[in-house]
């Protein structure tokens, strides 16, 4: 990886860590152990289920917020305290520094996935007693739920890159819920006819997809995963990370910071 | 005392004051909406509806209301309640949110199916909630066993139960006693005998202990009323033979008819009455006996069951 992205991307990465970023983890610690304890007193037969549900729907909602929050005020921050003066000032290219910003953001949610993901499978261990051949499947929820990061990283930086921080995050969160409902988009679109046929479809392929990439409930079934589904939504995000990149780059090139 | 440890003070006194306050009012709050918050989840009566609102999250979702199914079941069956309006829908809106949560059909129709107070009286609902699990699980055994059991014990339907245990049987690694269920439906549907494999089949196939305790309960019920049976036939022959009723198990043992002094399924005595009727010694300690009870007797609402079960 290029040097100065590089640098972008551990200094990023380090701010997040001094924002307290990953006292989320605490948050999602408490509720594990509590879930984990409590379910098998209040409900019945659902303990494992409610572990690996609860588990990755907190991975995946508290890194979206964390993804949109942080995403929004990579560069309005930088902006606003002048500090992305200094950095422009030195051999770095805009560009680089978005796509710094974005390796930044994404290590900070894969690290703090990682630890999310420990206790998952730490309340899993507790509730179940042992592991099972089917649980592997949760990495791939796990590995799914961070792709959703990407491209939600991706999005936040590309709004945040022509607007303000309020409503660089309302339009984030829409294309968040307007993507779970994109396979839905489609099927509208199919209903349809003549040009709010095309309209319909055309957004619904334009709006990134977090549906496919929402695998939970099968996993918490331990349903197996398609191998071919893990290397087409693989190759899906990081094709619609580099467009929302791209966007963003392009947007923050001909941006006038004086 | 500086200005701030005063401002502290008092700002700590204000927040343990406030935070004691606001939950005693939220327990008055909640005594006079007592089973608002329940219907109030009810507002979106729809699974679909939820399941779009869920965004992609509909498996917590259907956590969530599943547990509520039991803890409203639960609350409802410990107050001895005859109603229970609000689990079909619970459950319905569980399984259209999460299709794939066996859990919900298997337990739901156990407590939507029996007469009050033992679960809602609603065997019909019961039946199309465990198909709709049959629909999105065709091979899952259990759901057919549940099937057989709803027709043949709240229905009396043995035609469907018989049909439901055949086809059950026909899954792959699907348990052996539905072939023998489905044989027995077809010859000796009404027979004790065939309620005692039954309620045998539950026991052994339930996993959780109130749904053991309660098969556990009716086989005892079962082994009752077929021990009364058969003694108050005793107690007729006795006084067929020697012309007088009998006043003890003694005179039936010397008369040959009794072997040993007969004890119910807990280990008591059955008691003999004047009037030549069987008698348990406990009858709320064997809840489900329909024999054996004392004139004018009325079971508890909430059955009692052992916590060795």
């Amino acid at each position: 990886m290029n040097s100065s992205i590089a640098h972008i991307a551990r200094n990023t990465f380090r701010e997040a860590v001094r924002d307290r970023v990953l006292y989320n983890l605490i948050a999602f610690a408490l509720l594990m152990t509590g879930a984990a304890i409590l379910i098998g007193r209040i409900s019945i037969g659902i303990e494992r289920l409610v572990v690996i549900n609860l588990g990755l729907t907190a991975v995946s909602l508290f890194g979206i917020v964390i993804a949109i929050f942080i995403g929004i005020g990579l560069v309005s921050k930088e902006i606003e305290k002048r500090t992305l003066y200094t950095v422009l000032s030195r051999p770095v290219k805009r560009w680089q520094f978005i796509v710094g910003k974005f390796f930044g953001l994404a290590g900070t949610l894969v690290v703090n996935t990682f630890f999310m993901a420990i206790g998952v499978f730490a309340a899993l261990l507790y509730v179940a007693h042992h592991f099972e051949g089917s649980d592997a499947w949760v990495l791939v929820a796990l590995y799914f739920i961070i792709l959703q990061f990407l491209i939600i990283t991706a999005l936040a930086l590309l709004f945040s890159s022509f607007s303000s921080p309020l409503l660089a995050a309302v339009f984030a969160f829409s294309m968040f819920v307007i993507g779970t409902f994109s396979e839905d988009l489609r099927g509208f679109a199919g209903l349809t006819e003549g040009f709010g046929r095309w309209l319909t479809m055309g957004v619904a392929y334009v709006v990134p997809n977090f549906s496919a990439l929402n695998v939970i409930s099968s996993v918490a079934h331990q349903q197996p995963v398609e191998g071919r589904l893990i290397l087409y939504n693989t190759a899906y995000a990081l094709c619609y990370a580099v467009v929302a990149l791209s966007g963003a780059v392009l947007v923050f090139e001909r941006r006038n910071l004086k | 005392m500086n200005s701030i440890r005063k401002v502290s003070w008092v700002a700590g006194g204000l927040l343990i004051a406030c935070l004691t306050t606001s939950i005693l009012l939220l327990q008055s709050i909640d005594g006079l909406r007592s089973e608002s918050t329940l219907e109030e989840v009810l507002y979106i009566p729809s699974g679909k509806v939820l399941k779009r609102m869920s965004l992609g999250y509909e498996g917590l979702l259907a956590d969530v209301y599943w547990t509520r199914a039991v803890q409203y079941f639960g609350d409802r069956h410990r107050s001895g309640a005859k109603d229970y309006a609000l689990l079909g829908p619970l459950l319905e809106i569980t399984t259209s949110l999460d299709p794939h949560l066996l859990v919900a059909y298997d337990y739901g129709s156990t407590f939507l199916s029996p007469p009050p107070p033992n679960g809602a009286g609603q065997p019909e609902r019961a039946i199309k909630l465990t198909e709709y699990g049959i629909q999105h699980n065709p091979n899952e055994w259990k759901l057919y066993y549940q099937l057989g059991f709803i027709n043949y014990m709240d229905l009396q339907n043995y035609a469907a139960a018989a049909q439901a245990f055949a086809e059950g049987s026909k899954i792959p690694n699907a348990h052996p006693f539905l072939k023998v269920l489905a044989a027995q439906m077809a010859e000796h549907a009404g027979e004790r005998q065939t309620a005692f494999m039954m309620w045998s089949a539950a026991y052994q196939t339930a996993t959780e202990s109130s749904i053991k305790a309660n098969a556990a309960a009716h086989i005892r019920a079962l082994q009752v009323d077929e021990d009364v049976s058969t003694l108050e036939r005793m107690v007729a022959v006795y006084q067929q033979k020697i012309g007088h009723l009998p006043i003890s198990f003694g005179e039936l043992q010397t008369a040959g008819l009794l072997r040993a002094m007969p004890i119910d399924p807990l280990g008591h005595p059955y008691k003999l009455m004047a009037d030549g009727r069987i008698e348990v010694a406990d009858p709320d300690d064997l809840p489900f006996i329909t024999k054996g009870v004392p004139p004018g007797y009325s079971p508890a609402d909430v059955p009692k069951f052992l916590p060795t079960d």
